[in-house]
């Protein structure tokens, strides 16, 4: 039962990865300009046969119909084009900087949620008390607030003035670290390489926490707005009427309640964490997707950009697919 | 009561009918300030609110030196309030000698226009479609759906931003950029609210007194609506403004010659280490600003539509 | 100490602090239970009833507390008890089950585990030393256990109803599955807030047949909150009948049913629709069910009363307890004035 109902899920997201494509493919080829000029670039004279030459490779000749099954056809088999500025497959650019932002995404994720769930239950248990208003408090500022600015603002206070952690970059040059499989912290626990842990570890606090803040007080909010419903439910009152202690009452009945409203927002939030990831790669020179398409956009980079967005959309797509797959192991209701 | 007016014509008919309505929405617009007085962090960024509107619209003659000319002897000068600042430069100058004040002055210009002309269009564009496609299904409906799901499959910044990188920066290609994605939000409220609306009783009544089926959308239906888009839409502003901020950040919103809290922020960047100021003091305007609208459109939500399920 | 009743409570006061002044929900309430009785507390919605069951669990939700009072169980007051000693009491000693057992029940867990729930926190089964999760015989013990105790209650073929969620359940049987988790550790005081009033007529009775074989089988007292004074007579030996936060009338079933003292007990059998040779009769009381937060100063019954004269609105009215032990709250029965048999409570309710 539960697997059709994912397996209907998966079906359901396939067109919409489609819709994606075509229309980043649209926007892309719908632009005034013509690429080959752009490609050319500072290069300078070019004849016009070079131009024609080019055109033909890249198939910008053919009906737009014609070029969007080539295009389609090709990033099925996971070839997005070459790169008009960096003269490299697109696919091979993404790869590279793939674990940075995945590795910033992971650690963002895991701090906000680290600072949502207890901040959110604690503000539902106790309700209206100093604690509860203090921290409701900063959620509100926390999505109130531009993530660039509290970027910075972290810097001058953790890095500039009280010199704990590393501005910029995801690892010391002092850490010789060896790369396998591009994640730096999973890498330097790999090769046993202390120095390099605690280096990529210290260098991955900052840009998580500005990330993974706007999300920490969107989640906590929302627990602790379940959470107060689900206290006052009256399965809670049995648990309590069977001698279950505070802990078990809170921890076990109502928090696994309020977990499946809370889950459907977390999947929202990978929306923020991978927008605010550009800005975020930007503020602390985060070697990853984000810096690389907001530098290709300044170079009118077509093809890449064309790519890591598609890729970022693709990504939002397949999170909320967890999140759904996800919430039908949360919510027994579903099954049906 | 006054006299029973002259119904003869339809446009005495839909005077009176506006006068009416008129009366109606000057009761509920007093009766909400009263309310407004149980919500004090409501009413507090409301008139935060005010005071930026005030000070966009008076930006000549309140800011005290000149957004764009700087002097370049009094570079990064720190504020007023720092060892070495100056009364001259309440809050200190920028790397040009500009007065900072003046440009956060100036800056409130952009993010107000950007969140209330981004807002407008959204909720024109999200509206007018909602309501159609809410109202007689069929194909268009299942046409633009459609397409707003594909326009959620994408994050709000990522969009933006691949728009603008096509079309390229600038104030009017800004605006394009954040309401094609933000009316989707604006859609499917009314679109739900449509559809559960058009089954309600009055729709059919009004069916049957012989309105026409517009009629029935423009003068029965939307006034019923009109509250949870409002609501709505005060709370996606200070989206709508953060989006705006994050792009001039990233240099591709407003162009760097005009004073935008976001590019004030990216040009500070470079000075962090001398001049902290430069960079978090338009931050903190943002902050402000935004903070305020999120405060009043929590406090409208919970007066006007407590059921609307929407959050910051 | 121990002078055989199960349950004792006495001059139990819970209070919730509102806007407009603190509700006496409870108000200097007496009750007297045996081992293996059922009682009945009988009255209209919102007169408190459900609240005293709440306040013997001392479950009073923040910011509503138990003002006043002793409630002893079994010559101990549960009210000097620390919360893990209270905790022990709760489920295992005395359980309850709930009005709504839709939403009473955990949408979340498997029901069997929930019915479990209570023989795992109490450690009814003796395990071994490993932790619970790795100890299989304990864990299948308890699982034996939890069938037995389903099949008690008749949930047929309980193996397969074990694994199911709750929202699989008919109402019915969520029902008869709350009375197994209420009933797994054996407890001698069931407390029942109106386990009926959600269900279908003939489930109702079927769940009142499996109660009352509970109480003869087990021996297990029951409190039964109702606001159906018929069900009570059925069903109870006894019945105190509440009126806003009081209890006015208070007797065996005989005394209450068939001579009712207090004009509100009268009132609520007639409101029982009862059908005479011509018509069917409904005489409902006049009036609203009182604003807890303003009770008038003497009997509160007085602005619904029939008979209601000036000197019920002087003073509070006493408790009046005849020879036979049937006690009342009313002072135009006794005709405003003392009569020798009778014994009249001396504690003065309700200070100004």
């Amino acid at each position: 039962m539960r697997a059709v109902k994912i397996l209907e899920r998966v079906l359901v997201t396939i067109p919409i990865v489609l819709g994606v494509a075509i229309l980043v493919f649209l926007f892309i080829r719908l632009t005034p300009g013509d690429p080959v000029d752009i490609m050319m670039g500072q290069g300078g004279a070019v004849s016009e046969g070079e131009m024609e030459q080019l055109r033909k490779e890249f198939h910008l000749d053919e009906p737009l119909p014609v070029q969007l099954w080539l295009f389609l056809k090709d990033a099925v088999r996971g070839d997005l084009g070459y790169s008009y500025v960096l003269k490299r497959p697109v696919t091979q650019l993404i790869s590279e900087r793939l674990p940075a932002t995945i590795e910033l995404a992971l650690g963002s994720l895991v701090i906000s949620l680290l600072i949502a769930f207890p901040i959110g239950i604690i503000s539902a248990v106790r309700q209206n008390s100093a604690v509860d208003r203090l921290s409701m408090a900063g959620a509100f500022l926390g999505i109130s607030m531009p993530s660039f600015w509290l970027g910075i603002i972290l810097i001058l206070l953790f890095s500039v003035q009280l010199k704990w952690l590393p501005v910029q970059g995801r690892i010391g040059f002092d850490a010789q670290l060896q790369n396998i499989t591009g994640y730096f912290v999973l890498d330097s626990l790999l090769s046993g390489n202390r120095i390099a842990f605690w280096s990529s570890l210290r260098h991955l606090i900052l840009p998580s926490l500005t990330l993974g803040a706007p999300v920490a007080a969107v989640v906590a909010r929302v627990l602790r707005s379940s959470m107060l419903e689900t206290l006052r439910s009256d399965y809670v009152t049995l648990a309590r009427s069977k001698g279950a202690s505070e802990w078990i009452v809170v921890l076990k009945h109502a928090l696994r309640n309020a977990l499946i409203p809370t889950v459907t927002v977390v999947g929202l939030q990978v929306g923020i964490l991978l927008g605010g990831n550009m800005i975020v790669e930007e503020v602390f020179g985060w070697p990853g997707l984000g810096r690389m398409v907001v530098s290709a956009i300044f170079d009118r980079d077509f093809p890449l950009i064309q790519g890591t967005v598609m890729i970022y959309a693709f990504t939002f797509v397949m999170a909320n697919l967890i999140v759904d797959v996800m919430y039908t192991y949360l919510n027994p209701k579903i099954e049906l | 009561m006054e006299a029973t007016p002259e119904l003869e014509t339809f446009w005495q008919r839909s005077a009176y009918l506006w006068r009416i309505r008129l009366r109606v929405w000057r009761h509920n617009f007093t009766e909400f300030l009263g309310e407004l007085r149980n919500h004090p962090m409501a009413l507090l960024g409301g008139l935060v609110i005010i005071l930026f509107f005030i000070m966009a619209l008076f930006a000549e003659q309140i800011a005290p030196h000149d957004p764009v000319r700087g002097n370049l002897r009094v570079r990064l000068d720190p504020p007023s309030w720092i060892e070495g600042g100056s009364w001259e430069y309440p809050m200190g100058t920028d790397a040009q000698g500009r007065d900072l004040l003046t440009r956060i002055i100036y800056g409130s210009r952009i993010s107000l226009l950007v969140g209330v002309l981004s807002v407008g269009a959204s909720v024109l564009v999200g509206v007018f479609l909602g309501a159609l496609a809410g109202y007689y299904r069929g194909w268009f409906d299942t046409l633009v759906s459609r397409f707003a799901d594909l326009l959620l499959a994408f994050p709000f910044l990522i969009f933006a931003i691949g728009m603008m990188a096509f079309l390229g920066p600038g104030f009017t290609n800004l605006i394009l950029a954040l309401t094609f994605k933000g009316w989707v939000e604006f859609y499917r409220l009314v679109r739900g609210e449509m559809l559960s609306e058009k089954t309600q009783e009055y729709v059919e009544a009004a069916r049957v007194a012989g309105l026409s089926h517009p009629a029935i959308i423009l003068k029965e239906i939307l006034p019923n609506i009109i509250q949870s888009v409002f609501v709505l839409g005060t709370l996606r502003m200070g989206h709508m403004i953060i989006m705006e901020a994050s792009l001039s950040f990233l240099g591709l919103g407003i162009p760097p010659s005009i004073p935008a809290w976001g590019s004030m922020v990216a040009a500070g960047r470079d000075y962090m280490l001398v001049a902290w100021w430069v960079a978090s003091l338009p931050g903190i305007a943002i902050l402000v600003l935004v903070l305020a609208i999120n405060l009043f459109g929590e406090g409208l939500r919970d007066i006007l539509d407590p059921r609307l399920k929407v959050d910051v | 100490m121990h002078n055989g009743n199960l349950l004792e409570i006495r001059n139990l006061t819970t209070i919730f602090p509102g806007r407009r002044g603190d509700v006496r929900a409870v108000d200097s309430l007496d009750l007297n239970m045996r081992a293996g009785e059922i009682l009945g507390i009988v009255g209209e919605s919102g007169c408190g009833k459900s609240t005293v069951l709440l306040s013997i669990l001392r479950l009073i939700r923040h910011p509503g507390y138990i003002s006043d009072g002793e409630i002893r169980f079994r010559g101990v007051d549960l009210r000097q008890l620390n919360s893990s000693a209270m905790r022990q009491v709760r489920g295992k000693e005395i359980s309850m089950i709930f009005q709504d057992p839709q939403t009473t029940l955990n949408p979340a867990f498997l029901v069997g585990e929930q019915i479990r729930e209570a023989l795992r926190l109490h450690h009814i089964i003796p395990g071994r030393k490993m932790p619970w999760p790795f100890d299989a015989a304990l864990r299948r013990h308890e699982k034996q256990r939890v069938l037995e105790v389903m099949r008690e209650v008749g949930i047929p073929s309980p193996i397969d109803r074990y694994v199911a969620y709750p929202h699989q359940f008919s109402g019915g049987m969520q029902q008869r599955a709350l009375i197994a988790a209420a009933l797994v550790c054996g407890p001698t005081l069931l407390l029942a807030d109106e386990p009926t009033t959600a269900l279908d007529v003939t489930i109702q009775a079927q769940i009142v047949e499996l109660m009352l074989r509970i109480n003869k089988e087990r021996g297990t007292a029951i409190i039964l909150v109702t606001h159906d004074l018929g069900l009570a007579a059925e069903f109870c030996q006894r019945i105190a009948v509440m009126y806003a936060g009081r209890i006015v009338e208070q007797g065996n079933v005989e005394q209450v049913v068939m001579h009712p003292r207090h004009p509100y007990t009268q009132g609520l059998l007639n409101c029982r629709p009862r059908i005479s040779m011509r018509e069917l009769r409904v005489q409902p009381i006049r009036g609203n069910v009182p604003d807890l937060a303003e009770l008038p100063f003497g009997c509160a019954f007085a602005p619904r009363c029939e008979h209601v004269q000036d000197v019920c609105r002087i003073g509070p009215v006493p408790m009046v307890t005849e020879p036979d032990g049937h006690i009342n709250r009313c002072l135009v029965h006794t005709g405003f004035q003392r009569q020798e048999n009778w014994q009249w409570s001396d504690r003065v309710e309700r200070t100004v």
